[in-house]
């Protein structure tokens, strides 16, 4: 567990030094948004909908994919020295879940500014965005160990994880549906809910079985 | 004889699949009149495919244990006849839609789900095409295969139970009335299962014929 918090300390740090990196997410979600905005002023729900949901998985391939890839070959060979491949994963899971969780909430933030805030219940799509985030974040974790190990760049992960995360963003985008308005049973959205943490946690347990074997040469 | 007895089966059994589906007396249930008979072609394709994908985890999560490449190419085979499957069940259902639905693509869960299950397998070939060394190829397409499996089953299995459907056990189907599990008519069990069975042979067999390519190739490649 040491290992663990001085892993996710270091890659803390490391965002603080080489700020651009965030920053340069931040003004890539800035610029997508603001081209939206030139493009389609004051959308209606369902397609605001779809356009925050799209720009939270570019933000998210973006951010989530120098989390293997930015670590070079002779720094993992290192890391294989210290620790254990899933106190490796797991500090890793755990700082892109920090970051995405922010990422998530300043997207939302940017998103309501420009592209006015159609949802009614400002607590429940806030409660969506979290949960889509982390999600999203999940999943594109391990595909970006996948891709840092095959050599290819960002674009693989792309081409890899967009129809994997499909069963996760349908969920998503029906749920928000509750924050704009439309009328479920009370017991679905919860049910849509546990089905989307039980999809999160049947691919961590996935990450924690099948990372090691992307970890030894 | 005892290496190609269920070649033989296969073969029998898609026979009777072809003439007895073809000719049986079918109920007539709803709109679907004589369309019902798709139902020993279209059906068995996505049975078949999901039993291809399960032995290209299987031999995906051998390889992983054993690091045995041959498994890995056994691993390829299957999860490249399964793409043939889901390719042909979607056009016998794009048939069939167009007699019964209206049109042949209707935005049916059940249809979105399966394109994108074939997304997900191609990914993988794409995923192996952009590696040259073998066993690296092998071991990262692997990892991508068992996360891949687990992320089509709930694709296909439940989420198009979860909302409205025109197939089967969607919820509010009033596309096709009763044609799922136990309402299945007695007369049509008699030909489905057989049919099952053989078109998942057939499969079998496509991968067999397809991994042996492979090794001569291989071995080609190997020697040259």
């Amino acid at each position: 567990m040491k290992q663990v918090i001085s892993l996710v300390k270091k890659d803390i740090l490391l965002e603080w030094r080489l700020q651009h990196t965030f920053f340069g997410i931040l003004l890539y979600t800035a610029g997508t948004i603001f081209i939206l905005y030139l493009a389609i002023n004051d959308p209606q729900g369902p397609i605001w909908n779809g356009l925050f949901w799209i720009t939270l998985l570019f933000m998210c391939v973006q951010t989530v994919a120098k989390s293997f890839l930015q670590e070079n070959r002779n720094r993992l060979m290192y890391y294989q020295t210290i620790v254990s491949p899933i106190q490796f994963l797991f500090a890793k899971l755990i700082y892109n879940t920090m970051l995405m969780i922010v990422m998530s909430l300043l997207t939302l933030i940017l998103f309501s500014f420009f592209m006015g805030a159609p949802y009614i219940h400002f607590l429940q799509f806030f409660w969506i965005t979290l949960a889509g985030g982390i999600s999203l974040t999940l999943l594109f974790t391990l595909l970006s160990a996948i891709t840092a190990r095959a050599n290819q760049h960002a674009a693989m992960m792309a081409v890899l994880g967009f129809p994997l995360m499909v069963p996760q963003l349908l969920l998503l985008l029906k749920m928000s549906k509750t924050a704009f308005g439309e009328v479920f049973q009370q017991n679905v959205f919860w049910e849509m809910n546990l089905l989307l943490f039980a999809l999160d946690g049947l691919i961590v347990i996935l990450s924690f079985i099948l990372f090691p074997f992307l970890w030894k040469e | 004889m005892k290496q190609y007895w269920w070649k033989i089966l296969t073969v029998a059994l898609l026979f009777y699949t072809f003439t007895a589906g073809l000719l049986i007396k079918v109920p007539r249930i709803g709109n679907l009149e004589e369309t019902i008979r798709n139902f020993f072609f279209h059906v068995p394709m996505w049975f078949g495919q999901m039993i291809l994908f399960l032995l290209s985890l299987i031999y995906s999560i051998r390889y992983l244990r054993k690091g045995n490449l041959s498994d890995d190419v056994y691993a390829n085979g299957f999860a490249r006849t399964g793409i043939l499957y889901g390719v042909l069940g979607l056009i016998t259902g794009a048939i069939w839609a167009n007699f019964t639905w209206g049109a042949p693509w209707n935005n049916d869960p059940k249809q979105v789900a399966a394109a994108i299950a074939l997304l997900i397998y191609c990914a993988y070939f794409v995923l192996r095409g952009s590696m040259n060394d073998m066993d690296q190829k092998a071991r990262i397409s692997s990892v991508y295969n068992v996360f891949a499996f687990f992320i089509y089953i709930p694709l296909i299995m439940i989420l198009p139970r979860m909302v409205e459907s025109l197939h089967p056990g969607g919820q509010g189907a009033d596309g096709n009335p009763a044609l799922s599990g136990q309402d299945l008519d007695p007369s049509m069990r008699i030909v489905f299962w057989p049919a099952v069975a053989g078109w998942t042979l057939l499969g079998v067999w496509i991968t067999q014929i397809f991994v042996r390519i492979n090794y001569i190739q291989e071995k080609k490649w190997l020697h040259a």
